[in-house]
């Protein structure tokens, strides 16, 4: 007959934490697979506006691309006090669009091209005169999709 | 000398690692989900086109000036009324479309006044190069929402409640949904909605000083 052993009173068996780093692995591809990263650091002011009749863009299937806009933040002051662009990691004029334009599509499979959307995302504080001259070069540019990035309301 | 164990390895740290880089990529990648308001621009005219003629009754004139007030058929107007004039616009149906085909499904008072069919009501907004672009926003946004709520009232309509074009609209741009039936299903009724009351927002060019 087998005899069981009787265990000491008071003493806990150490919890195992063998399968922490699972744990941990697993939350790391989580992450790794539900984000994306951070592709620029932004050199302007960028508070969307706020709207609630909005579409979802998605941004994993390659054919958004984004122009910023804004006041140039605290450290980038030389840019002025106007709200400026930003492309990639340069501030830029309305007129370098063109250029930047042609090398985003130079990026992108030749059959993507026609369906890229171009995403502002512009501060709200900004006026329309300068988003008037970005869509005057995206319409000359033939890129015709546009989307007004924008924010739900905090409170409904 | 007497044969001697390998020692196993320690895997303490392990978690101190995995840890370490979970961390990383936390602070390095973003979990944030565009959302906007979609427009499709103009084409861009090289030679001057000569612009068709519409009855003024078939224009929704929106204008919003250098100091944010906005001017609506000629009239002030507060922001949140925006939504309710438009659809009383677009609605209208008072006449027929250039098919010569009533506007059946139209709720709207039937005016002669206002526009004659949603097929042939355009909204023109103008803005100035001063206006402010969340105020800007905000109108495509209630201009926007005046077709979509349109659509939800039509979609409920035709295919029962719980199917309004915006859920709809999201199924449909869903990339996790592969069913291929049901996505021609709803591109059918989607497209057959968007006929219904298609989004006609004209922008009238600002002055470039």
């Amino acid at each position: 007959m087998a005899k069981f052993k009787k265990k000491k009173d008071g003493e806990l068996p150490q919890a195992s934490t063998a399968a922490l780093p699972d744990i941990v692995f697993m939350l790391l591809f989580f992450f790794m697979t539900v984000t994306v990263m951070k592709d620029n650091s932004l050199m302007v002011e960028n508070k969307l506006p706020e709207a609630d009749d909005i579409e979802k863009l998605n941004r994993k299937n390659d054919r958004v691309m984004y122009i910023y806009a804004g006041k140039p933040v605290a450290g980038y002051e030389k840019f002025g006090e106007k709200a400026v662009l930003q492309l990639n990691d340069k501030i830029a004029q309305p007129s370098d669009l063109k250029q930047f334009i042609h090398a985003e599509r130079a990026l992108r499979a030749e059959e993507i091209i026609p369906f890229m959307v171009t995403a502002l995302k512009v501060d709200r504080n900004a006026n329309m005169g300068l988003v008037s001259d970005v869509k005057q070069e995206l319409r000359k540019e033939n890129m015709l999709k546009i989307s007004y990035l924008s924010v739900k309301p905090a409170t409904k | 000398m007497a044969k001697r164990s390998i020692p196993e390895v320690n895997a303490g740290s392990m978690a101190d690692i995995a840890f370490l880089l979970l961390i990383f990529f936390l602070v390095t990648t973003t979990i944030e989900q565009d959302n906007g308001i979609t427009r499709k621009l103009p084409r861009w005219e090289t030679e001057d086109v000569i612009p068709p003629i519409i009855k003024k009754k078939n224009i929704f004139t929106v204008v919003v000036n250098k100091n944010d007030e906005l001017l609506v058929e000629d009239e002030r107007m507060e922001l949140k009324d925006l939504r309710k004039a438009a659809i009383e616009f677009i609605d209208n149906g008072g006449g027929v479309s250039a098919e010569g085909e009533k506007c059946d499904y139209c709720q709207g008072a039937r005016s002669a006044e206002s526009s004659d069919h949603p097929s042939k009501a355009i909204i023109a907004l103008k803005n100035e190069r001063e206006t402010s672009y969340s105020l800007y926003v905000s109108i495509q946004n209630e201009l926007g929402a005046a077709y979509t709520e349109l659509r939800n009232r039509e979609a409920v309509r035709l295919y029962g409640a719980g199917n309004t074009f915006t859920a709809m609209n999201a199924i449909y741009k869903d990339p996790k949904v592969k069913d291929a039936a049901l996505k021609e299903k709803l591109d059918t009724r989607l497209k057959k909605l968007k006929g219904m009351y298609t989004q006609f927002i004209s922008e009238v060019p600002s002055k470039t000083n």
